[in-house]
């Protein structure tokens, strides 16, 4: 038996955070740091919780915490900090005991978030990025939490607070003021019942169509059931006939994806949801894991069958930590109905499990092999393939990981049967999608369409007839032109995620490319240098240029630039992190035409910034040139 | 059982490869050099730099990392593919503070001789001109972060080689820095010059104290020969 597999166990699966929460004040850094390993075992590839864990009783991890963790765990103190540093929702240094983070993204600021900082900024008086003296609150932009359509959004803590507007800021300022004088401190995440009475901390349900997956009678097991009337061999048989594909955003043929799963060789089999949805503009998985977690579930214990997997995980990003104790609800229960654990609806040997594993801040963690590095409790850096996961995935066992839609998918299939889900869409993508658009449209939501449809369809069904330009697919899809409003949702077409943003005639459409340049640059790994340089080189270009104050020179550079960071970088990030700069190039060249300085260079930096170190040292100013 | 011959093409020249060689392993055997940088001969490969990338089977793959195998058809030395080296090499310069004339390593450095041999002119791009401090705490060793290209090959070095891991990563994306095992700098740490983590920096980041100048400036490594020029000899000796 691996080691690694006793922390598995009921004890932490079902790790409560308060047990972690409960202050024991008498106790040492060092001490509690022990209390949380044992926790888990003394695992070290769950690192990610116990750092999670030590971060939510202590608000950061210092350096003494390090050292405990590495005393602990038999590790260096540089390689647990060379994990802890990656994520972005884990502290070095102590922040503020309330920690808002504002979505910053194109859409959010079309909403007004711009506004709600300011607020936030004088309420507080501080300025964004910054602690307030008594420590209690924090204050920072984050990347898209999932909550486009319901903009501007943010996180405290654990809690998500949506629609916001200035208004509603000195009140959620009071409410947690007042909290945090009562004697006993909040614990430093709050959790959604905390949260009850604070102004906007609801998430409204989004899904505004469904359609033949999301519709009619969805019992909390019918895929399951189906599937124990088959062979495992004939459930993977009835996936391959459906066609069904990858709804992450790569489209890989699911059904294949499990045979390499189930034949490979190895010790354990394991079936991983891809729940960290952190693409930009997309929050269709947020909306199965909220209202359809059932469904999610069935999926993957049909993945279970199918593979011969006794073990399941779902990551889920940390932005959606809200919906922690639902799911966790949702697993008791099936639990408890004997539809997960050993001998699952009295099948002799069929025992299967699942354990939620929660992200930390990292958008790349939603890169496969980059959330089995976090899964093991390690900073999310992609792998280099071969091997792929399916032969050699978590814990280097064969692991067939998929979207949260697609294991929706698939119990669905199992119930209806293949033909029934390979008669909708098209050839090559059967199936409906699920599509979540935001933006300039009057109705914004999950809106689960047939594939094919055209994007003129779907704008006509959102309520946004006058679209300059829609970016299909995140900031790592595409920005589509109205001439190609024609195009379809497709694998063959227009493959997509299902991120859908609309923008409407008055925005700056360079300067969206800006923001999506930016969020490459926040998110970027930093393993490979084309893309850890690259995506920075892309941003500073993109700055130039909307400034106006690029030469056509800079412009080709960019591009060039643009084609080599495409070309050359290690995973799906850098591949893509400058499409939303190449394809307005492509498809608005008289956008960048018009911001062009008509001089033939134009420097980057001005004489005067170019010398300010200098002057400093000398103490005086350059004598200015006579004219 | 003997295992099937693996073998392959690179820029039309035919390759035999040995079960579990990488790409670049069997070229290097073969005498065909394929431009490099965070890649070692004798640490495990890593792919930070992806200069080693070559089309195979019409895909960019970094060579270090992909296995070799039967059939391949793999194109090395293109203009495309040297453009987009020399881009990244370009991109490395702009990232650190690399003022060859007056560094230590010039001559003897790989990312330098790199640019030379890619036909790197001034970088056009733009500097970052980072400040990531000196760390002078070690006796014998001393850090110059700006100097870092983040290749990890320290960190490897000293993880299997060594069995110190005195190297980490810290940070992500642009912030990313290399970090060591101690909060008051090298001094502190296990290492010592003679470890295999203080002979592989490839640049002037990882600097054994008072060896520098042993080697006159115009007699080193890379002022004699080309970088690369040392496995190009073996296609010589392959050949004839
Ligand atoms: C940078 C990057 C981020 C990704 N983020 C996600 C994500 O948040 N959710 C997801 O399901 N797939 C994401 N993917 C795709 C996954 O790597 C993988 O293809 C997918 O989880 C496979 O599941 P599927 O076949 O069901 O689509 C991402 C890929 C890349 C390159
Ligand atoms: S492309 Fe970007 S995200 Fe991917 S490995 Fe390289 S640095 Fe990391
Ligand atoms: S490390 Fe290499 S590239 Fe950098 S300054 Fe020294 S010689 Fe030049
Ligand atoms: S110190 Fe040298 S060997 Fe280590 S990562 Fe930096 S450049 Fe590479
Ligand atoms: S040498 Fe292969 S990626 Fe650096």
């Amino acid at each position: 038996m691996r080691e690694a597999k006793s922390s598995d166990s009921r004890n932490s699966d079902q790790y409560h955070w308060k047990r972690v929460t409960r202050p024991h004040r008498h106790l040492t850094t060092a001490t509690e740091v022990k209390r949380v390993i044992d926790l888990f075992g003394g695992d070290r590839s769950r690192l990610l919780d116990i750092a999670e864990a030590v971060q939510h009783r202590f608000g950061s991890i210092s350096d003494e915490a390090v050292k405990a963790l590495a005393d602990g765990l038999g590790m260096h103190a540089v390689e647990v900090e060379d994990m802890v540093s990656f994520y972005a929702f884990l502290d070095r240094e102590p922040r503020g005991r309330f920690r808002v983070r504002l979505s910053k993204t194109p859409i959010s600021l079309m909403k007004g978030a711009g506004d709600v900082a300011r607020a936030f900024e004088s309420a507080l008086a501080i300025s964004i990025g910054s602690t307030t003296p008594d420590g209690k609150f924090t204050l920072e932009w984050t990347s898209d939490i999932g909550m486009a359509d319901q903009e501007p959004a943010a996180l405290i803590n654990r809690m998500v607070l949506t629609e916001l507007t200035p208004a509603d800021v000195p009140d959620i300022i009071a409410s947690l003021r007042h909290r945090s004088n009562k004697g006993d401190e909040p614990p430093f995440p709050l959790h959604p019942v905390d949260g009850s009475m604070l102004p906007k901390a609801v998430v409204k349900p989004s899904l505004v169509k469904a359609g033949p997956l999301l519709s009619g009678p969805l019992g909390r097991d019918d895929g399951l059931r189906a599937a124990l009337s088959m062979e495992p061999g004939e459930v993977v048989a009835v996936i391959t006939a459906s066609k069904l594909r990858g709804r992450g955003g790569a489209g890989f043929p699911t059904g294949m994806k499990w045979r390499l799963t189930a034949k490979a060789v190895g010790s354990d089999h394991y079936v991983v949801c891809n729940a960290d949805e952190g693409e930009p503009g997309t929050f269709k998985d947020r909306v199965l894991l909220s209202e359809f977690p059932d469904l999610v579930i069935d999926g993957m214990t049909v993945a279970g069958y199918a593979l011969g997997a006794k073990h399941g995980l779902i990551y889920l990003r940390g932005e959606y930590a809200y919906l922690w104790d639902m799911l966790q609800d949702v697993l008791a229960n099936r639990r408890s109905a004997g539809l997960l654990g050993t001998n699952i609806l009295g099948r002799k040997g069929f025992d299967f499990d699942i354990r939620i594993q929660l992200g930390a801040g990292a958008y790349i963690c939603g890169e496969e092999s980059s959330l089995l590095e976090s899964l093991e409790g390690k900073r999310g850096t992609p792998r280099d393939r071969p091997p792929f996961p399916t032969e050699r995935g978590y814990l280097h066992q064969p692991t067939a990981i998929d979207n949260v839609e697609t294991f929706a998918c698939a119990a669905r299939i199992l119930a209806q049967g293949a033909a029934w889900f390979s008669g909708l869409g098209t050839a090559e993508s059967t199936g409906t999608k699920l599509m979540s658009v935001a933006g300039d449209c009057s109705r914004p939501g999950v809106y689960e369409v047939p594939f094919g449809i055209t994007v003129n369809e779907l704008l006509d069904m959102v309520g946004a007839p006058d679209a300059a330009f829609v970016q299909i697919g995140g900031p790592s899809g595409q920005s589509v032109a109205p001439k190609d409003f024609g195009r379809r949702i497709a694998y063959e077409d227009l493959s997509t995620g299902g991120s859908t943003m609309i923008f409407g005639p008055t925005r700056d459409i360079l300067d969206i490319a800006l923001q999506f340049a930016a969020f490459f640059v926040d998110e970027s790994c930093g393993w490979c240098a084309p893309c850890r340089v690259g995506t920075t080189l892309l941003k500073q270009g993109m700055e130039k240029i909307v400034a106006g104050r690029a030469t056509l020179d800079d412009l080709k550079a960019t591009e060039a630039l643009g084609h080599t960071v495409a070309r050359m970088s290690r995973c799906g990030l850098g591949q893509m992190a400058p499409n939303p700069i190449l394809s307005t190039m492509r498809n608005f060249p008289e956008l960048y035409e018009a911001r062009l300085s008509p001089e033939p260079f134009s420097p980057r930096v001005s004489l005067e910034d170019a010398l300010r170190a200098a002057v400093l040292i000398q103490g005086r100013a350059s004598v200015p040139e006579e004219a | 059982m003997a295992a099937e011959p693996i073998r392959f093409t690179i820029d039309d020249v035919e390759i035999t490869a040995l079960e579990g060689q990488s790409i670049i392993e069997a070229c290097d055997a073969a005498g065909i050099y394929i431009p490099r940088l965070c890649h070692h001969p004798e640490l495990e490969p890593s792919g930070n730099c992806r200069v080693c990338t070559c089309k195979v089977n019409g895909r960019n793959s970094a060579t270090c990392v992909t296995p070799a195998a039967h059939g391949m058809s793999i194109e090395n030395n293109t203009k495309e593919l040297n453009d987009d080296r020399r881009m990244i090499i370009e991109m490395l310069f702009v990232e650190g503070n690399h003022p060859c004339p007056y560094c230590v390593a010039s001559g003897n450095c790989e990312l330098q001789a790199l640019g030379y041999r890619l036909g790197m002119q001034a970088p056009k791009e733009v500097y970052q001109w980072p400040d990531r401090g000196i760390d002078a705490t070690h006796p014998d060793i001393y850090l110059d972060h700006d100097r870092c290209i983040l290749c990890s090959r320290c960190i490897r070095a000293s993880r299997m080689e060594d069995g110190k891991t005195v190297f980490g990563f810290s940070g992500r994306g642009i912030t990313m820095r290399l970090n060591i095992d101690a909060t008051g700098g090298l001094g502190e740490t296990q290492m010592a010059a003679i470890d295999k983590a203080a002979r592989v920096c490839p640049v002037a980041c990882i600097v054994i104290k008072r060896d520098s100048y042993r080697v006159p400036n115009g007699q080193r490594r890379f002022d004699l020969a080309p970088i690369g020029s040392d496995i190009e000899a073996r296609r010589k000796q392959v050949k004839s």
